[in-house]
């Protein structure tokens, strides 16, 4: 008897273990591990070159995270996301003189440009939002890209409460905030644009004189 | 000759005179780099480069003056007809998974004696690398037509091809970007410009079978190194080394996943 409750058991440890790795290999990603080839790869492949240093190949929790979709489009990855979210947010600092919205003739001019920050430019180039690149804002301009959504009448859609504005200041400082995997560069956490910058871009899109709000 | 090249300036000429000169605001680019590119389909400036690739590939040069007429671009010594169809490969002389540039490299330096550092330490479009881009449009005028066929049998092609698909995932840089944040979905674009999306065979096709190009923004003819430069510049990367195994990978991702389609070598381009 004795012998015979030992080996269900075990039958019965036996069977959970294989279970579990059923579910492990079906079921749970992990994220990428390091791949110290891939790794000797990159680190041999690329020269620093002007403003460009090879420092830029160094990634963070988030870039290591998003350069894997497998994983961070898994359900494990969900809560891994929820994590860099937390992480980014922490990043955002309010306006320091507490003044949301600036001047969109200038939030235009810096949506127009997509230069900057490339080993062509020097540090002392501007750098540009670049937002017609990804988005729709003003429809007067008939060049812009569509891998953002369209931001046409963004203020007149959604008002100007307080949650809006900060909602918007958040999402321009650090989009990483909301979705840990958005395809918008981290304006402020890598001082691409400046306070005074990204309070004229408010302005664009939530000023009721701006041309988006017409 | 010259008489070829004034003809075939003047066409150009006139060509992009009727295409912008009568552009409307209702045509999207695309429209309008299509008529442009059927107009002169049979007069790509590419062919001045091809024609000169010919001469270079034909004439001795180097401390060895010796031709390129003996190099093996994977299918066999000398065979230059679809031979930019099945790269990048494995070689086993080199031990290495080559694109054409690289293995044009290889071939200089064995058969020439013109050691590759000046070739890759040089600017885009002058001294070596014209010469190296000339030599890169005779090649790939002889796969044109040819359907995409890049084997990933050998254990070095798969390793470089799952390779190249973790470095087009690969996130980083001041703007956050991958090769994926332009090139990973369908129909997407930058301001007027169409992305293909390279993780799919119509998208790959799209990409890797019109590179090398002309592209008529700059007046130049880009060979796919030169391609892969640009992109990087724009990811506000550092600078990707000219041959360097990212670039042999990333090829390698894009001709793999690109298998089937057809080769429209050299392209015209914006």
């Amino acid at each position: 008897m004795k012998t015979l409750m030992m080996t269900s058991t075990k039958y019965f440890f036996s069977l959970l273990l294989g279970c579990s790795a059923l579910a492990m290999s079906v079921n749970v990603y992990a994220q990428q591990k390091a791949d110290p080839q891939f790794e000797k790869m990159m680190k041999n492949s690329f020269r620093a070159e002007g403003i460009a240093g090879l420092d830029r190949i160094d990634q963070d929790a988030t870039q290591k995270f998003c350069s894997d979709p497998k994983f961070s489009s898994s359900k494990a990855g969900a809560a891994k996301a929820i994590e860099i979210q937390t992480i980014n947010m922490a990043t955002i600092k309010q306006p320091s003189d507490g003044k949301y919205v600036g001047d969109w003739k200038g939030g235009e001019a810096i949506a127009q440009s997509g230069r900057g920050a490339t080993w062509t430019d020097s540090s002392t180039t501007p750098v540009g939002g670049g937002c017609y690149n990804c988005h729709e804002i003003d429809k007067k301009e008939i060049s812009y890209g569509n891998i953002g959504p369209s931001l046409w009448n963004y203020g007149k859609n959604r008002g100007n409460s307080q949650e809006v504005m900060v909602y918007t200041w958040n999402r321009i400082n650090n989009s990483k905030a909301y979705n840990a995997c958005s395809n918008m560069p981290r304006f402020a956490h890598f001082k691409l644009l400046n306070e005074k910058q990204i309070q004229d871009l408010m302005a664009l899109l939530l000023d009721p004189q701006s041309p988006v709000n017409q | 000759m010259a008489p070829a090249s004034t003809l075939l300036k003047r066409s150009l000429i006139s060509s992009l005179f009727i295409v912008f000169g009568q552009s409307s605001f209702a045509q999207t680019a695309a429209d309008d780099i299509a008529k442009y590119r059927e107009m002169i389909a049979d007069g790509n400036p590419a062919e001045l480069y091809e024609m000169s690739g010919e001469e270079l590939w034909k004439k001795p040069a180097g401390p060895k003056s010796a031709t390129l007429e003996k190099c093996d671009l994977g299918l066999g010594p000398g065979v230059v007809d679809g031979a930019a169809a099945v790269l990048p490969k494995y070689f086993k002389d080199t031990n290495r998974v080559q694109d054409l540039e690289s293995r044009l490299m290889t071939c200089m330096d064995k058969l020439q004696g013109i050691p590759s550092q000046g070739i890759i330490d040089a600017k885009f479009g002058v001294g070596p690398k014209k010469d190296m881009d000339a030599i890169v449009a005779y090649i790939v005028t002889h796969s044109k037509g040819k359907k995409i066929n890049v084997s990933t049998a050998h254990p070095k092609e798969k390793e470089m091809y799952d390779m190249g698909k973790r470095a087009f995932f690969f996130e980083s840089g001041p703007f956050d970007f991958s090769c994926a944040s332009c090139h990973g979905a369908t129909s997407k674009r930058i301001r007027l410009q169409d992305l293909p999306n390279l993780t799919t065979q119509d998208g790959a096709a799209l990409g890797w079978g019109y590179w090398p190009a002309y592209r008529v923004s700059s007046g130049q003819f880009w060979t796919m190194q030169q391609r892969l430069n640009d992109c990087f510049r724009q990811q506000r990367f550092p600078f990707p080394i000219y041959g360097s195994d990212v670039t042999i990978a990333l090829s390698m991702y894009m001709a793999k996943n690109a298998n089937g389609g057809i080769i429209q070598t050299p392209g015209l381009k914006r």
